[in-house]
């Protein structure tokens, strides 16, 4: 075994990783390979249990005697609890139990004094946890508590200059000399909101302790961050702990760490010795489980008549919540064009909100909202039309790491999105009475690589079929069924013989989170490492059993044969004749080719309608073409791209955390909270260039989670533009403000909420 | 706290359940029946994740007291099934990928059953005027249109 340094991603920020190094890496399939299962549109292995109800969430958890959980919650954003009387709500029916910052000590775990402290400082934040027999009790109980705040006040404006709590500059080149060689300069400011995930399972969990060994069920995308978590929290081994999670209702970014309530439901399961069920109502997931981030930004970029850039300068405040994290809102400004010189600083400012959690390409959407308007801005401006301002600046290599892209399909998803949308071959324009139809574009760059650590076993069972076991996730990404299609292929078995087993970290079989586009092209190439060890076994037997040289054997189909054609048994023949002597198959994910940096690229078109009478916008048409790599499965991998259009057409158009100036939050519920729904989903293109990519990992695959809900948002404000002539500045493109804007009035709003 | 007895018809079988008058369809269907089919997306009747047919009409079972629903036949989608053989809408979900995490799907199916009902050929307007009340957070919007349109078309040859 040798140990290999490797650059690791996720999410933007970069690590090193050792990985122990066991096998020779299988080769990537070659681009004229002949591949059966993968690439082919196989519906999801799981569809079945889906759509007949039997598929078990971790809302659907009910041990017997369980006990139900929740926490009473301030209604202010920034208090001083002075006391907390539970006399009354103890004698409400069916209350076990209550705590609070008098009573949390007496918990068996000195993680409970972490909980329900002297001050509350976001709308939300717990002070008290009630657990009762049934859940109606909760809210009975919850009724007659009687907590005593002292309101203070909030601080909410990011604008002023206090709270900035992180700094990130990047500089390369000299900005004050790039301006100096433009001929044009551009300046712009924008603002854009905070977005809620609402995820349609709410953030929960089902725990009970056997013996020493404590059982989680959680709705979560990282089951082995959510071990580590509480081992590190409670004190106990990993090895004490098991993270379920078979079904998952959606995550979007916001499902990675164990949450307090997955931690208090552990102490209080511990104490009172029975199963305790915590799942959060949809006002708790709006207030407390995070959201992307609101950001003011502003951004300068100087070029010269022909369209070159020679400076972008791009500066953001970020609210990051209480005690949130600063995404890198200037990554796209970093690495999308070619460009020599360019300053980004984003500054972290915190406030009495929840901290934000990452959120579906989290920076890169606020981020690229900025870049890709100013850039539309400068096209004007210079008279190039906004596609060809993007040809003349595109970027070669990677400009951060100074290393050739593994593979980059960006021109050519260029080339398909304008053919699609139409771009050169019709009026960008057309006014059909009151409403005008116009179209608008972006780029898209990020990341989905993948990288180590993660494992996988496939095992051979007596009757030819298959069972494929790694502790990752499938959030509805469908990563059960691609993962099923690369062990069918590189067995060459019809996809029915195998199952994937997943979600469990009982298994041991260490996965990463599922996030930054990073499962399938991590996870993937150890299921087919571990499939290829299935396939090496099972010739090296048969080479035994029909006493023919190793090298001579082929598995074709599910067969074994000679070079020379000749039949020798079938997979099932040799699993029989081994009975219980089952083949298991072990793999890992490799280290990444340090060589090269490993991107995914999209080109994105809206064509819309704005109704001048009213400012609202329609989705007509969205065209998002996609460099991910190789496609394993078409159909899964276009449902992505809708999902991640639709998800940007709601940060575009709709959604947005409404506070008023004491930090409350007016809309948290899905009745005032916009959410897409069907009758805003206009027609969507979802389509992908083939690249071939030998270098990023061994299915030759990137990743598509993220990539598609990038650059909705410029795309439509672009259109927007190009429809009225006006520049949004500030999301969402809500009727009121395009209304406003078109008409050139200034925004006067009746109430003092804004979107933050 | 007063219990009631209540007696329904739920997927064809009797049910006899004492409730207290506040609890939901939902509730019962979930915690004391097991059909954990319907979800609760938001039990204030804004994501339709809940949706079951009462009496052959669509209904948010969370905003459906069980009280209400003495004496009525419910249909789950635990009820479209029987072992292998699965609903037309059903199959066409699956065909069309018409899902991505899940959760909502059992609502959709439901939304869409009742829909095929009393429209069986809808119009792609009528499907997302209908739908409108069934949200996804993944956006499988687009090909659940195509997967109720197909199976719109699968109703209709069936019928001839």
């Amino acid at each position: 075994m040798k140990l290999v340094k490797t650059r690791v991603e996720f999410e933007g920020r970069f690590r090193d990783e050792y990985v122990p190094v066991e096998e020779e890496e299988v080769e990537a399939w070659a681009s004229d390979e002949r591949l059966n299962v993968v690439g082919k549109p196989v519906s999801r292995v799981d569809a079945k249990s889906k759509v007949t109800g039997s598929a078990k969430y971790t809302h659907d958890v009910y041990p017997p005697g369980v006990l139900y959980g929740k926490f009473v919650r301030s209604p202010y954003s920034h208090a001083k609890v002075k006391s907390v009387n539970i006399q009354n709500a103890l004698e409400t029916p069916g209350v076990v139990a209550i705590y609070t910052k008098h009573n949390a000590h007496t918990l068996p775990f000195e993680a409970a004094k972490k909980f329900f402290g002297e001050e509350v400082n976001y709308q939300g934040e717990e002070v008290a946890f009630v657990v009762a027999e049934e859940e109606e009790a909760l809210s009975d109980a919850i009724e007659k508590i009687d907590v005593e705040y002292e309101p203070l006040p909030a601080f909410l404006n990011i604008e002023e200059p206090t709270n900035q709590v992180t700094r990130k500059v990047y500089e390369r080149g000299s900005v004050e000399k790039g301006f100096k060689e433009a001929d044009v300069v551009i300046e712009e400011r924008f603002d854009t909101q905070a977005t809620l995930h609402n995820c349609m399972e709410t953030h929960g969990c089902v725990v009970w302790w056997e013996g020493d060994t404590l059982i989680v069920h959680t709705s979560t995308q990282a089951i082995f961050y959510v071990r580590k978590e509480l081992s590190e929290e409670l004190g106990i081994p990993e090895k004490n702990i098991r993270v379920i999670c078979s079904f998952m209702g959606g995550g979007f970014g916001s499902k990675f760490g164990a949450g307090r309530y997955t931690l208090f439901a552990a102490m209080v399961s511990r104490a009172l010795s029975r199963a305790v069920r915590v799942v959060l109502d949809r006002v708790e997931e709006n207030l407390v489980t995070g959201n992307r981030s609101q950001t003011v930004q502003k951004i300068r970029i100087g070029a010269k008549k022909d369209g070159t850039l020679t400076a972008i300068e791009h500066f953001a405040l970020v609210n990051i919540g209480v005690d949130g994290w600063t995404a890198d809102v200037g990554g796209p400004t970093k690495s999308l064009y070619r460009c020599e010189n360019v300053r980004v600083e984003i500054v972290g400012v915190k406030t009495n909100l929840v901290s934000n959690t990452a959120f579906r390409a989290p920076g890169y959407v606020e981020g690229n909202f900025a870049l890709e308007c100013a850039l539309d801005e400068l096209a004007q401006k210079l008279g190039i039309d906004p596609l060809e301002l993007r040809l003349r600046n595109y970027a070669e290599k990677d400009q951060l790491l100074n290393l050739p892209y593994s593979s980059k399909g960006l021109k050519q998803a260029y080339e398909k999105g304008a053919r699609l949308i139409r771009w050169f071959d019709e009026p960008r324009v057309v006014r059909i009475g009151d409403k005008i139809r116009a179209k608008g574009m972006a780029s898209v760059i990020w990341f989905g690589g993948g990288g180590p650590p993660a494992y996988s076993q496939v095992k051979l069972n007596s009757d030819g079929s298959v069972n494929v076991i790694t502790a990752t996730q499938d959030i509805g990404t469908g990563t059960k069924t691609a993962l099923a299609q690369i062990a069918a292929e590189e067995l060459s078995i019809p996809i029915e013989k195998v199952q994937v087993t997943l979600g469990d970290t009982i298994t041991e079989l260490y996965s990463p989170g599922s996030g930054g586009s990073q499962t399938l092209a991590s996870v993937g190439p150890a299921v087919r490492s571990a499939a290829r060890d299935v396939k090496t076994q099972l010739l090296e037997l048969a080479s035994q059993l029909f006493d023919a040289p190793l090298g001579s054997l082929t598995l074709e189909n599910g067969v074994i044969k000679k070079k020379t054609g000749e039949k020798l048994a079938t997979l099932e023949e040799i699993a029989k004749r081994l009975g219980n002597f089952v083949i298991i198959g072990k793999g890992a994910r490799g280290p990444n080719k340090d060589e090269y940096a490993l991107n995914t690229f999209a080109a994105q078109f809206a064509e819309i309608e704005v109704d001048t009478q009213t400012g609202k916008i329609k989705l007509v048409k969205f065209v998002s073409v996609h460099d991910s790599g190789r496609v394993v499965n078409p159909l899964v991998f276009s449902s992505q791209i809708e999902g991640g259009v639709i998800q940007g057409l709601g940060y575009a158009l709709t959604e947005g955390r409404l506070v008023d100036n004491s930090g409350a939050v007016l809309n948290p519920n899905l009745a005032d909270y916009l959410i897409p729904c069907s009758e805003d989903i206009g027609e969507i293109i979802a389509e992908w260039v083939e690249v071939q990519d030998p270098y990023v990992n061994n299915i030759g695959s990137k990743g598509i989670g993220e990539p598609p809900i990038i650059g909705v948002a410029p795309a439509i404000a672009n259109a927007l533009k190009a429809a009225t002539g006006v520049r949004a500045r500030a999301l969402p493109l809500t009727p009121e403000r395009v209304y406003f804007s078109i008409n050139s009035l200034l925004e006067t709003s009746k109430t003092n909420a804004t979107y933050i | 706290m007063s219990f009631v007895r209540v007696s329904f018809q739920v997927n064809g079988s009797r049910v006899s359940v004492f409730v207290e008058p506040r609890t939901t369809l939902l509730d019962v269907l979930r915690k004391k029946l097991g059909l954990t089919g319907a979800k609760k997306g938001c039990d204030m009747g804004n994501c339709g994740a809940c949706t079951v047919l009462v009496n052959g009409k669509s209904r948010l079972s969370c905003l459906t007291f069980a009280v209400q629903v003495d004496g009525m036949e419910i249909t789950t989608v635990e009820g479209l099934s029987r072992g292998d053989s699965l609903d037309a809408l059903q199959e066409s979900f699956i065909r069309n990928d018409a899902l991505q995490c899940g959760f909502c799907t059992p609502g959709q199916i439901m939304s869409a059953k009742f829909l095929l009902s009393v429209n069986p050929h809808p119009t792609l307007e009528e499907i997302k005027r209908y739908m409108a009340g069934n949200l996804c957070r993944c956006g499988a919007y687009p090909k659940i249109f195509r997967a109720i349109e197909e199976a719109s078309r699968g109703v209709l040859s069936e019928a001839r």
